[in-house]
């Protein structure tokens, strides 16, 4: 079979796999997040931590729940690094350096999962599991908490109550990430991964070298990685070492996980709000632009033009055998539509139209299909925004979802949209600024440009993916990135609540004759739109400067 | 006042919650995977896929190293073996590779650096395959994402097969029935790229070699 027909039957399989999960996954998140039924596992915990499980909260207490859960988690993560040497199966790693372990702390709390380190040089298998493997759940849970409140802030009417966030919390764990990845886990060691506790492996080659092969318990963080679109691997080489990810079962299997939550999560919406289409409208739009960007990326990486790849005659610098072109273009696209990050090739490596695809999708807001949760808020805003737009286009007061889109929504909806653009472009820029810049960069001309547009796109988008080229651990880069993936995560959040919050004081609005109908394909058409126009409108520039530069060159 | 005292409220709510999490998706979670890979069947894959002849373990299966013959360092057509892909973890343009740290040369397909890699590459292993420079295939002269890659490609592999069947004093058609069998296609025929994995083609060499 052709590698172009093999590729399609590929993304054929995956995306009927997606299909096969998406009513039980998105109508059983529907429940977990209505039914006012607790597990006695559940219960047993809310009393161990003294919350009062029926008590609903507004929505600043809601954010308090947020905000200060994840200041603890970043205080928490930051010491068990720091006080590595104290703890078991360290494998003699040392204290993490303050500038890293302040990065990474931020970084898994945050969902980003960017990494600055060298896991198999600095990480020993307590602290991947009990400091890195616990925040792939629970900020993959926080996020599935927040998109929840703010559909909670449709469905209710004159109301200041958005449930209560611990409970979301503990849900998200307890009934949809925890099951799955436990599941998954031993799939993807029966498939081939690793689950060890042990330091490596000592070999003995064919030519009588000893040498030691590092091992990890791999299995267990690498399906919440992709299941919570966290992405930070257990090994430097993320997704493309193959002990995470030994073979096309293992890649397929894991870009499924990837996408499942976030696709799912438009059922989820749809049950929730009792109208199924507003969830296909947003679906067709997230899966318009996943298709969209794949082809382009695809089509790049088969059509090389940069002197290096044509030199070797194709582009697979940074690409590993098994999976080839199409299957790297497909974890790569799947990987920045969502909030993922993991990488199973170098994203540096990509051509120069490939790589911008991948930037582009971040800077969309990463809403093909999204981070888990985040993916969902991050689609609703813009609907909201584009209701609005519509809304001043013919004059009417705009509706969404039967609430009614005053001045107090469409602010806090576009300082969420604004928020991630600003940190990205004023990042990038005080960077490009500073002369100790250039010599952090690994590649010259427009790529090098491209290096740190990259860091602040993938860091202000809560990505975690690299152009890992560039040199990120002078202090400056540590604390900026940091900075951009705290802003990143939490002014949209704090934004996505108030709306919330918001919204749910209102009374519902019947839908009239004048009602924008949102359920269409028409209202597809104009979110798809909106979504292209805002990033066009604020990256386009930078981009002509990076990739496009390159891929014209 | 009031929203502080309400922040540090949840804020201690949230610390209880966090240790609670720690315990039961940071100890007992990851514990009970890696207990229930403990049964026969997954085992061998948990503990990372290892070969072993005669009781010693000789490679994973999954990780590509770069075999170093000393016989080929004054003549590189002396090597006896079949070589993986140039690993970005090293300096020396086509390895041994060091199989501890993991990771690519994040080099952009427009660089020149790279491009003068690649040629060097392309040079080097025509010359210890006594081949036209033309014929080296694209894999033979990229690092991989990994540094760690155990599969190459079927033309890499053929290209090699020469070289290795004269010098372990095999009969070259017996090589390439060899790198046949440890060619893997694609799975369920759409899945992934075909490669042929040098790890254990090695060892059927060497095995081979040993009769």
């Amino acid at each position: 079979m052709s590698p172009t027909l093999a590729g399609l039957a590929q993304v054929g399989l995956l995306v009927v796999a997606l299909a096969v999960c998406y009513r039980p996954l998105g109508d059983h998140m529907a429940r977990v997040y209505t039914t006012d039924r607790h597990w006695k596992v559940e219960r047993a915990l809310y009393r161990l931590v003294r919350v009062n499980p029926d008590s609903e909260q507004r929505w600043t207490t809601y954010a308090a729940g947020v905000l200060g859960f994840s200041f603890v988690s970043i205080v928490l993560l930051y010491l068990l690094q720091r006080l590595q040497p104290l703890l078991p199966l360290d494998l003699g790693r040392g204290a993490v350096e303050p500038g890293i372990a302040f990065n990474t702390a931020v970084s898994f709390v945050t969902n980003t999962n960017w990494q600055s380190y060298s896991p198999e040089a600095v990480l020993g298998h307590t602290v991947q599991m009990a400091g890195l493997t616990v925040q792939n759940f629970v900020s993959a849970a926080v996020g599935m908490a927040v998109a929840v409140a703010l559909v909670r802030g449709f469905v209710r009417a004159r109301t200041d109550r958005l449930g209560n966030f611990w409970v979301d919390l503990t849900r998200g764990v307890t009934r949809v990430l925890l099951p799955i990845a436990f599941v998954a886990a031993i799939v993807l060691v029966a498939l081939g991964a690793v689950m060890s506790l042990a330091k490596g492996v000592q070999i003995t080659g064919v030519d009588g070298v000893q040498r030691t092969l590092a091992l990890a318990p791999a299995a267990s963080q690498e399906v919440i990685k992709e299941l919570g679109t966290n992405g930070g691997g257990i090994f430097n080489a993320n997704s493309a070492h193959p002990f995470e990810n030994p073979n096309a079962w293992t890649n397929l299997f894991e870009i499924f996980l990837i996408l499942l939550i976030p696709v799912a999560l438009t059922r989820t919406l749809g049950s929730m709000v009792g109208d199924r289409k507003q969830g296909y409208v947003l679906l067709s739009v997230m899966g318009l632009l996943w298709a969209a960007l794949l082809s382009v990326a695809w089509w790049a990486e088969s059509h090389p033009n940069g002197v290096a790849s044509l030199a070797a005659g194709a582009a697979m610098e940074g690409k590993e055998v098994r999976f080839g072109i199409p299957s790297t273009a497909l974890f790569a696209v799947s990987t920045t539509g969502t909030s993922t990050g993991a990488v199973n090739g170098t994203h540096d490596s990509l051509t120069g139209l490939g790589g911008g695809v991948t930037l582009l999708n971040m800077l969309l807001g990463e809403v093909a299909p999204g981070g888990v949760g985040a993916g969902l808020y991050g689609i609703l805003v813009m609907a909201v925004i584009a209701v609005f737009l519509a809304g001043l286009m013919v004059g009417r007061t705009p509706e969404y979802l039967g609430k009614k889109l005053g001045r107090r929504e469409v602010t806090a909806a576009a300082i969420a949209m604004l928020a991630m653009p600003t940190v990205v472009l004023l990042g990038t820029g005080v960077a490009l600024l500073l002369p100790s810049t250039t010599g952090a960069l690994n590649n010259p001309g427009a790529h090098g440009l491209s290096e740190v547009l990259y860091a602040y796109a993938s860091t202000g988008n809560n990505n975690g993916s690299a152009f890992g080229g560039l040199t990120v651990t002078s202090d400056f880069f540590q604390s900026t990135l940091g900075v951009a993936m705290l802003l990143g995560r939490f002014l949209p959040i704090l934004a996505v609540l108030a709306l919330a919050g918001s919204l749910a004081q209102q009374r519902k609005v019947p839908a009239t004759a004048g009602t924008l109908p949102t359920g269409s394909p028409l209202f597809a058409g104009m979110l798809l739109g909106t979504v292209v126009l805002v990033a066009a409108l604020t990256f386009l520039p930078a981009l002509a400067l990076g990739p496009i530069a390159e891929a014209l060159a | 006042m009031k929203s502080l005292t309400n922040l540090l409220r949840q804020t201690g709510a949230g610390l209880r919650v966090l240790l609670v999490m720690t315990v039961l998706l940071g100890v007992l979670y990851p514990l009970a995977v890696w207990g229930v890979t403990r049964l026969p069947g997954l085992r061998d894959n948990a503990e990372g896929s290892v070969v072993r002849v005669n009781e010693t373990a000789m490679g994973s299966e999954l990780i590509g190293v770069d075999p170093v013959d000393p016989r080929a360092k004054d003549n590189p057509t002396a090597d006896r073996w079949f070589h993986t892909r140039p690993s970005a973890t090293v300096t020396d343009q086509l390895g041994p590779d060091d199989v501890l740290p993991s990771g690519g040369s994040n080099k952009a397909g427009d660089n020149d650096d790279l491009r003068k890699a690649v040629e060097e590459r392309r040079g080097a292993v025509a010359a210890r395959e006594q081949v036209d420079p033309a014929s080296v295939p694209a894999d033979a002269v990229t690092a991989s994402a990994s540094g760690l890659d155990p599969h190459i490609s079927r033309a890499y592999a053929d290209l090699q097969a020469r070289r290795v069947a004269r010098e372990n004093g095999i009969a070259e058609q017996r090589v390439r029935d060899l790198v046949a069998e440890h060619t893997r296609g694609r799975a369920l025929g759409v899945l992934g790229e075909p490669g042929v994995n040098v790890t254990t083609l090695n060892l059927a060499v060497q095995r081979e070699a040993k009769r």
